[in-house]
């Protein structure tokens, strides 16, 4: 199925849409943060942090996993429109990677000491991040659309089964060793207006990664429309 | 079944013998993995850190290295004079094409490791001793998996114009669970502990090498599937 300039058209307005009443939410989450959720009582301001950095870990994750997803159904359907998703997919995460790496380290030096430690979900995190940036130069390397969707989707399939192993391995690695008593993370129960603010902000980020998914979409749908318009 | 093995068996001995005539892709891997074992010994301040401590890091780094070195030799061979066209017009299985290249690559990673292995004993003064058995055994479990994993993205990578620099980017983060495991194993029976203690690492590495290269087989068809 081709594309019409029309239909892509169409697809990046509503991913704009959604991208704003996405921002809406975000501002509405900073908001409830800062006035309307109470101050943790040992981490003070640092850990207002975490309502932006735990659901941009989650976007990035759902970012990934539905990166090697639509990847894997490529390779069964092969249906280029998987593989336009996949990509818009990738690219997302990689901005929402980029947020978590940043907001992480600024929360982890007034609070654990350190800017970084190789706890096991830093890890993870930052090899998602690898694998997205690999992922982005094997599809910038490819000048041919079919073989850089069987390469990319390849690639992402087997990204997404090494994340069970990262974490394992980091776990056990881990367990061998004794921990940190500084840097070791507080699971504080939490009270029910921060996981009210945090659910919120979950949702926000979700709705944030469909916009931005969306309209990203719609401008490789515009490519191709373009691309079958100009006869090549 | 067995009629892919004997293609990937024929097609993994032409491999081997275009190596050995022309000896580059061997012989280079196998200076550089002596180079870097060089290198490691006076990348550190001997009154600080023993050659011991540094040791099953310095093995296993090199090992990786040099192994990745020999990956992109399988394709870029088959892509002069389009060779790789011949081999896919041929009535030979993907599966088979994969074996084989599989099989030859096994062959280069264990070469290199032979060679390295003595050259790591005797630059790092090791004693191997009671080590040897579970060592050799570490070095095939974390070996498998990831020389499966190269093989897919090697056949990849050649079709890129950097080929060389996007092997080892796509690469090496699927290296750090086995190296992670090997060199967790590795430190211990270099510390005379017994193989039994190390039984959960092993299986972790059996289990990784039994899920990619599962996975490498099934996707590897895909990618010449035009």
């Amino acid at each position: 199925m081709i594309p019409t300039l029309d239909d892509a058209h169409a697809t990046i307005r509503r991913g704009l849409l959604i991208t704003a009443l996405a921002l809406a939410g975000v501002a509405t989450v900073i908001i409830m943060a800062l006035w309307l959720t109470p101050t943790e009582v040992r981490q003070g301001l640092a850990q207002k942090i975490f309502y932006l950095h735990a659901p941009s870990a989650w976007a990035g994750l759902l970012a990934f996993s539905l990166t090697g997803i639509t990847g894997g159904l490529y390779l069964w359907l092969r249906d280029p429109r998987l593989d336009l998703f996949s990509e818009a997919s990738a690219e997302v995460g990689l901005v929402f990677g980029v947020i978590v790496l940043t907001t992480g380290p600024i929360w982890g030096k007034p609070i654990w000491g350190t800017w970084w430690t190789w706890d096991a979900r830093l890890t993870l995190t930052l090899f998602l991040f690898f694998l997205f940036v690999g992922y982005m130069a094997l599809r910038n390397a490819l000048s041919d659309p079919a073989e850089r969707a069987r390469f990319s989707a390849v690639v992402g399939i087997l990204g997404l089964l090494l994340v069970p192993f990262v974490h394992l391995s980091v776990y056990m690695f881990r367990t061998l060793h004794p921990q940190p008593v500084l840097l070791k993370p507080s699971a504080p129960s939490m009270d029910p207006r921060m996981l009210r603010t945090l659910l919120t902000s979950v949702g926000v980020f979700t709705l944030l990664y469909l916009g931005f998914v969306t309209a990203r979409y719609g401008l490789s749908l515009r490519r191709e429309a373009r691309g079958v318009a100009d006869g090549d | 079944m067995t009629e892919t093995l004997r293609l990937a068996l024929v097609l993994a001995a032409k491999d081997l013998r275009v190596e050995r005539r022309s000896r580059t892709a061997l012989v280079s891997a196998v200076v550089f993995a002596a180079l870097v074992l060089v290198i490691f010994n006076f990348a550190r301040d001997p009154a600080t850190v023993t050659a011991k401590m540094l040791a099953p890091s310095v093995l296993w780094v090199t090992f990786t290295f040099a192994s990745m070195l020999t990956f992109n030799r399988a394709f870029a061979l088959e892509k002069e004079n389009a060779a790789i066209d011949g081999l896919l017009l041929s009535p030979m299985p993907r599966g088979a094409l994969f074996l084989g290249k599989y099989l030859a690559n096994l062959a280069f990673v264990a070469t290199v490791q032979a060679v390295t292995l003595p050259l790591f004993v005797l630059f790092f003064n090791v004693g191997l001793g009671q080590a040897l058995g579970g060592l050799l055994l570490t070095i095939v479990l974390a070996t498998i998996g990831f020389v499966a994993i190269g093989t897919v993205f090697s056949a990849m990578v050649v079709r890129t114009r950097f080929a060389d620099l996007m092997l080892p980017m796509l690469l090496l983060p699927f290296l750090v669970p086995p190296v992670m495991g090997a060199v967790a194993v590795t430190t211990r029976l270099l510390s005379e502990r017994p193989l039994s203690e190390q039984v959960a690492w092993l299986r972790f590495l059996g289990v990784y090498d039994v899920v990619f290269l599962t996975i490498c087989a099934m996707v590897f068809p895909a990618i010449f599937d035009e």
